[in-house]
């Protein structure tokens, strides 16, 4: 976008800075409106497998739903309760915000069309997405109350165990792909199988770590089967309990935003991002970011499917999970994945 | 002209968020500004070309180590009256330690007006390899000239780790046995093993 402003007759520094910001808002506007259709989608389909309606009566279909709730949260009243660390506790709910936001700059929707092309484009993810848990933990502390208490507790500890065995997982998926450039992890996934299946996902010494990662991007956003940290039957509603109107809200779209951004990330990983799922001529003529969200779509509907079906686990099966299956496993398919890359592509 | 204002920025920045790490009287907020504090090291690590370790300041220090920090201190019970009561008593101490920072910073800027050490030229491996990400650099210096200090460094963290782990071993302790979960018997349970049908008489209740 910078070439064409400078085209347009542009001091090139002014460029930069305009095409800067004209990328942030085309990526995080639409991510907007994506969490609003996304939050109906995830309600929609709950209900159809809990065999009721869902959202249908404001405006077609109930697709005005997210937007009338919207309005609502945006007109009630923010509650402070007296107690509450009054700084800390605005802050928080700008931190979800801000953090599920950021990590989308690194994620490319096209060939070229990637905000920030960094080497390290996966390691700023993975620093970034470990930032989320800060937004908990101070709102948990700030409410100063003990629900969100207990609630934080849960979520630092849950996220800090699962960001282990993330990490190892990505590095099997750097050593394959050679690089942490988020493009150069798509385009290693070009062909992959046979010259023809596009992804990771589908070589079978990368498809365990797949089956890994998504189990772990949804404790990682804290979806069910892992809401130990809002779950409603013990914690009331966990850190968000004593939280009202828009700061409510920045939460919720944080969440939402954080669930789409791991979807994203399953996408490009390990089903090849913006490339069609087949290496063949035609399917190239459809645009790749369509391909994209029509994969970040496939594996939203697969969290919501989970969130329908899965019951919450208990927090020491939470732990378990997390310390003495994830993180041997993502640790032996490591050896494995760089043994077999040792022998194949290096000659021992 | 931006490189400059950025530095100077993130600088301020880290000069201002340490001082109040120390100012500030509730432990938790020191916490947090020690966190920005090593977001804004970070920044000044890209400001440098170092990437690499700007991720990896964020990773560990703001997503690990210090979300641990705040764990344990979130769990404070914090009496304010207390906290300013010990102060005589504490007052050497705390002098002592600062006595010694300030000669460290003293001789610090004192040795750097004497001009730079000399460290000698560089062998040819480690010279920096020019036009590679610096992730790169640092795997081949790593993994190649360093590579004993690499894993040396390994086996200390193992032994380390393991020394934590036997430290909380159950069984060794007294009460071995008690809040355990066998999650494999709770797995193998079965419904019938659990519930019993019953039919008890008007009035007579059941015997659990």
């Amino acid at each position: 976008m910078t070439e064409t402003f400078v085209y347009w007759g542009m001091d090139p520094d002014w460029a930069w800075f305009l095409a800067t910001v004209a990328g942030i808002l085309l990526i995080a506007l639409p991510l907007m409106l994506a969490v609003a259709m996304v939050i109906y989608v995830d309600r929609k389909v709950w209900a159809a497998m809990a065999l009721r309606r869902g959202p249908n009566v404001v405006g077609p279909f109930g697709l005005l739903q997210s937007f009338a709730d919207g309005l609502k949260v945006f007109l009630q009243e923010t509650i402070i309760p007296t107690a509450a660390n009054k700084g800390l506790f605005l802050i928080a709910p700008i931190i979800t915000f801000t953090v599920a936001l950021m990590a989308w700059a690194v994620i490319p929707f096209n060939s070229g069309a990637v905000l920030a092309n960094i080497n390290v484009g996966l390691l700023y993810i993975f620093a970034i997405s470990s930032l989320g848990v800060y937004g908990v933990v101070i709102s948990g502390w700030a409410s100063n109350s003990k629900y969100p208490f207990f609630s934080a507790m849960r979520a630092s500890a849950q996220m800090i165990s699962y960001e282990v065995s993330i990490g190892f997982i990505i590095v099997c998926v750097v050593l394959w792909a050679n690089s942490f450039n988020l493009n150069a992890i798509v385009w290693a996934q070009k062909g992959h199988i046979f010259g023809l299946i596009n992804g990771f996902a589908f070589n079978p010494l990368l498809f365990p770590v797949w089956v890994l990662f998504l189990i772990s991007s949804l404790a990682e956003t804290q979806r069910a089967p892992f809401d130990l940290t809002e779950a409603e039957s013990e914690l009331v509603a966990g850190y968000q309990t004593e939280y009202s109107s828009m700061s409510f809200a920045l939460f919720w779209l944080g969440e939402y935003a954080n669930v789409l951004l791991m979807c994203a990330l399953n996408a490009t990983l390990f089903f090849g991002g913006w490339l069609p799922p087949l290496d063949i001529g035609f399917l190239y003529l459809v645009p790749g970011w369509i391909w994209l969200f029509a994969k970040i779509f496939f594996f939203f509907l697969v969290f919501s499917w989970i969130k329908a079906t899965v019951p919450r686990f208990r927090y020491d099966q939470l732990m378990r999970l997390g310390w003495k299956i994830f993180l041997p496993m993502s640790l032996i398919f490591v050896v494995i994945v760089s043994g077999f890359l040792m022998f194949t592509r290096y000659g021992a | 002209m931006i490189q400059a204002f950025a530095f100077y920025l993130f600088a301020a920045l880290v000069l201002a968020s340490g001082a109040f790490t120390i100012l500030a009287r509730n432990p938790v907020h020191s916490v947090l500004w020690l966190i920005l504090a090593f977001f804004n090291a970070a920044g000044l690590m890209v400001i440098v070309g170092a990437e690499f370790i700007a991720m990896l300041l964020v990773i560990v220090y703001v997503g690990a180590v210090a979300v641990l920090f705040l764990f344990v201190v979130m769990m404070l019970d914090i009496d304010f009256a207390e906290l300013r009561s010990g102060l005589v008593r504490y007052f050497p101490l705390g002098l002592a330690i600062a006595v010694v920072l300030a000669a460290e910073l003293v001789l610090g800027v004192g040795a750097y007006r004497a001009g730079a050490l000399e460290l000698g030229t560089p062998a040819a491996e480690t010279a920096p390899l020019v036009g590679e990400a610096n992730i790169v650099s640092i795997g081949a210096l790593l993994y190649g000239r360093y590579l004993f200090l690499f894993e040396s460094a390994g086996i200390i963290l193992l032994v380390a780790m393991i020394g934590a782990i036997v430290l909380t071993q159950r069984e060794a302790r007294a009460d071995a046995g008690r809040s355990q979960q066998n999650i494999s018997r709770q797995v193998s349970r079965r419904p019938e093993e659990a519930t019993v049908n019953t039919r008890p008489e008007v009035g007579q209740g059941v015997q659990l």
